[in-house]
């Protein structure tokens, strides 16, 4: 069981990795160019209800309640600016391969328990297994809250999370019960859990307030959901693919 | 003899459905380290992989 996890996980943290530098990476530099006001949008142009610091209207919603006292730009950008291009890759590679190995290990863990249920895994299975963890743990929860690209503000941090990890647990067992469940009421019940986080609405804010152009904004999320769906597909062929190759589970 | 294998049975399965929530646990907290966790250190360490992975990050 943990070889078909730790075997899937580190598949994905390899393609993770190298799609995110290939795809990723350079829109989140370019955010934190606009976040900083290294580069600035509409250059030149002011505004005309007298958002002339536009750049940094940062300071405002930062500062109710928002859990940042010193605003969300000192906070990273003092040290993501210090640190080197190659210690900032080596974190990034890292973090990475502990997200996706703890992606693989409940993946496979699902595995686990539809084995106690009878049911079997191939490479077929896990490939769906994947799409829908994906989708459980990306795609749906960016209905809510699209991928922020950095300088985004947001909504109160523990709000979204919560709404985050309600939103993938309602997703998954949902998936789980659509794929898996045998009555109507299970079905039901399926529809009721995958509708009900949008019901109830991610956390959001008044306004808007992004310094970035929507055009980066819109690039980075769709690369970043482009991204998560091929390395969780492999993931999850790859993860059913040795599963179902381990003899405890091939029967 | 029947008694026997039936709870056999039972007890692979409940060793089965442990080893799953271990598993899961595990995965589990590993991701709230490694997306969720507020510590500053983890924070600046885990930025960009929060960014490109849609976690709620700042």
């Amino acid at each position: 069981m943990l070889t078909s996890a730790l075997v899937a996980g580190c598949a994905a943290w390899l393609l993770a990795a190298v799609l995110h530098f290939a795809f990723v990476q350079k829109y989140i530099l370019l955010g934190e160019a606009y976040e900083t006001g290294a580069a600035v949008h509409y250059a030149g142009v002011v505004p005309a209800d007298g958002h002339a610091d536009a750049g940094h209207s940062h300071d405002e919603p930062a500062a109710e309640g928002h859990s940042h006292d010193e605003g969300a730009a000192a906070h990273d950008h003092g040290d993501a600016g210090a640190v080197s291009t190659g210690t900032r890759t080596l974190w990034t590679t890292v973090f990475f391969g502990l997200v996706y190995v703890a992606y693989a290990l409940i993946l496979v863990a699902g595995f686990g328990l539809a084995r106690a249920y009878g049911k079997i895994i191939t490479a077929r299975e896990g490939l769906l297994w994947g799409i829908a963890g994906f989708a459980s743990f990306q795609l749906v929860p960016a209905m809510g809250l699209a991928p922020e690209l950095p300088g985004t503000l947001a909504a109160d941090l523990g709000a979204r999370q919560v709404w985050w990890w309600g939103t993938v647990a309602a997703t998954a067992v949902g998936l789980g019960l659509l794929g898996y469940g045998r009555s109507l009421m299970a079905t039901a019940l399926a529809v009721v859990l995958l509708a009900v986080p949008h019901l109830v609405g991610a956390p959001e804010l008044d306004g808007f307030s992004g310094v970035a152009p929507p055009e980066v904004a819109g690039a980075f999320s769709a690369r970043v959901l482009g991204t998560g769906l091929a390395v969780w597909a492999l993931m999850g062929w790859v993860a059913g693919h040795v599963w179902a190759r381990t003899p405890d589970n091939a029967a | 003899m029947t008694t026997t294998t039936i709870s056999t049975r039972a007890s692979d399965k409940t060793t089965a459905l442990l080893s799953v929530l271990g598993m899961a646990m595990l995965g589990l907290a590993i991701l709230f380290a490694a997306g969720h966790a507020q510590s500053a250190t983890l924070h600046d360490a885990a930025h960009d992989v929060r960014h490109a992975t849609g976690f709620p990050c700042h």
